[in-house]
């Protein structure tokens, strides 16, 4: 398995390179993901994305999608891609700690 | 009496009036299915449409023709579900009461949630393949297109029959090459997923016969709008691609009578346990087909596997048993790959689709996840299965629950 050394601490990965164990996460790993994804600073919008991403799949045990995020977060889709630019449900998820969205087939 | 009604008389709804039919005792069940429309249409069929393979009145019967005598049907639409008072509002104002409900309504497509997408190019540089009229009207422009760049843009999942822009490729690359302009034409397919598919396995194999036909691939494109006077398709990050014809699989959502009834989710699917295939929270209510949330495909196939499952939970629930028989998301489908060949996958929630001989090891006479013939054969086929054996219900040679043998890991 995958594993990511941030702040002297070694956290398991899964298969998308996500999080394996949600319960690792913090606002700091937040931070050094987001760097990875090559965003320098995470705002306070950032911040609202990441929080509403965290508490639906803490209530239905899936990342909500991009049109459920624009309905839902208050911030509106050419703004998300903004701030989490080349796919912001999967990006963002992952700097949540969460495991990439199902997004049926 | 006790009443059982049915929403919906496209596959899934027929299937099931017909297995309930033949085994609950009609002096104690009535039956009654609602639809919109006296005609059902054989989509798989819409595909070979653009392509003069078959022509619309090949694929549409009436609905009725297919319903048991015994079975009441109703043609209206429906407005509004009400699980509390255990009624469905018709559209004619009707009210009709039920002891069980089974939701079966479908998806559609919906061009009107992409900007620019539905405007007065619409039918002219711009089609769609899921209706009758838009495979029609791309029939007709297809006839007289002297080249150029075709661009399948996929707008978002989930979509039904998800291999099915693929087969369109295949087509148009065949359907070209026999009009000796193959030369003429670039093909391009535009997709939200990370690569042709969605599945790793089947993504790679799929991905490199596209290569082979030289069909282009441009994945991670998020469509957010599309510019008609510029024959542009532009992603929210900006991205850009250029088109002279564009085949759109806009956005696939439940019917609006779930969005009005406040059942849905944000495209208006309905909550499915995955397994028992009941609505969550709801009771004496069952979903089926297109119009469920589950993470599997929306496709016949499925819709059969799974009216097997709900058929058994069904019979268990009206004598107040739990429900016994559990969906694993089996799917099965054939992909048309063009000159006269095919392929199959056959996959489940857990499994991706996988390489093999189905249904039996080493014998098949169905390839996995390869080009054959017979595949050719066995879609072609699967008309005749639909309107003979599937929407009657009866057993077809594959089970429900999906088997690991032939398949290569
Ligand atoms: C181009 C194309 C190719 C396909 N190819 C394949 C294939 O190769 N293999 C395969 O297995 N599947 C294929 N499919 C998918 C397959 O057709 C569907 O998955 C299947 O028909 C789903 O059945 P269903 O009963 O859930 O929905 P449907 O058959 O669509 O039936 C839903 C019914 O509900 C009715 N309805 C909905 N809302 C209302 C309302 N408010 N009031 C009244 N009536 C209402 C509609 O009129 C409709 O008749 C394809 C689909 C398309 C579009």
């Amino acid at each position: 398995m995958e594993t990511l050394t941030i702040a002297g601490k070694t956290l398991a990965l899964d298969a998308d390179g996500n999080l394996a164990n949600r319960n690792d996460w913090n606002e700091e790993i937040a931070r050094e993901l987001a760097a990875q994804e090559g965003i320098p600073e995470l705002t306070p919008q950032h911040w609202a994305v990441i929080n509403f991403m965290r508490s639906v799949f803490e209530k239905e045990g899936d990342a909500p999608s991009i049109r459920r995020l624009t309905k839902e977060s208050g911030v509106d889709t050419k703004t998300l891609y903004q701030l989490f630019p080349k796919g912001p449900a999967k990006r963002a998820a992952r700097i949540a700690g969460l495991p990439k969205p199902k997004g049926c087939i | 009496m006790r009443n059982i009604l049915i929403l919906g008389g496209g596959t899934a709804g027929t299937i099931m009036a017909n297995k309930l039919a033949a085994a609950l005792d009609d002096k104690e069940w009535r039956i009654t299915i609602v639809d919109g429309t006296e005609e059902h249409y054989y989509q798989p069929g819409f595909l070979f449409v653009p392509f003069g393979i078959y022509r619309m009145r090949d694929l549409v019967k009436p609905r009725r023709q297919y319903l048991p005598g015994n079975v009441r049907f109703i043609p209206s639409g429906i407005d509004i579900i009400d699980p509390g008072t255990k009624t469905v509002k018709l559209t004619n104002g009707t009210p009709l009461k039920y002891d069980y409900l089974i939701i079966a309504t479908g998806a559609n497509i919906h061009p009107e949630q992409t900007e620019g997408l539905l405007d007065e190019e619409w039918g002219r540089s711009k089609f769609d393949f899921y209706t009758p009229q838009g495979a029609e009207r791309l029939s007709q422009f297809l006839k007289g297109w002297q080249g150029g760049r075709l661009v399948l843009s996929i707008t978002e999942m989930p979509i039904k029959c998800p291999v099915a822009p693929l087969e369109f490729l295949f087509l148009a690359d065949e359907y070209f090459t026999r009009r000796g302009m193959r030369d003429k034409v670039e093909l391009h397919l535009i997709t939200p997923l990370s690569g042709a598919f969605t599945k790793p396995t089947s993504s790679r194999v799929l991905g490199e016969f596209l290569e082979r036909k030289g069909i282009r691939v441009t994945p991670d494109f998020d469509l957010g709008r599309v510019d008609s006077k510029e024959k542009k398709i532009v992603a929210w990050d900006d991205t850009e691609v250029n088109y002279d014809v564009l085949v759109s699989i806009p956005t696939n959502m439940g019917d609006a009578a779930i969005a009005r009834s406040g059942l849905g989710n944000d495209l208006n699917f309905v909550a499915t346990h995955r397994e028992t295939l009941m609505a969550e929270g709801l009771e004496d209510v069952f979903v089926i087909g297109d119009a469920t949330n589950l993470p599997t495909s929306k496709a016949g196939s499925v819709a059969h596997f799974e009216s097997e499952i709900l058929f058994q939970n069904f019979l268990e629930h009206i004598d107040g048993r739990p429900p016994i028989a559990h969906f694993d998301g089996h799917s099965n489908c054939f992909i048309e790959s063009g000159f006269d060949k095919g392929m199959l996958i056959d996959f489940n929630y857990d499994t991706e689709p996988l390489p093999g001989e189905f249904p039996l090891p080493g014998v098949g006479p169905f390839t996995l996840l390869g080009e054959s013939r017979v595949n050719h054969y066995g879609k072609l086929m699967f008309r005749w299965v639909y309107w003979n054996l599937l929407l009657r219900g009866m057993e077809l040679p594959i089970e429900a629950e999906m088997s690991m043998a032939g398949k290569r890991v």
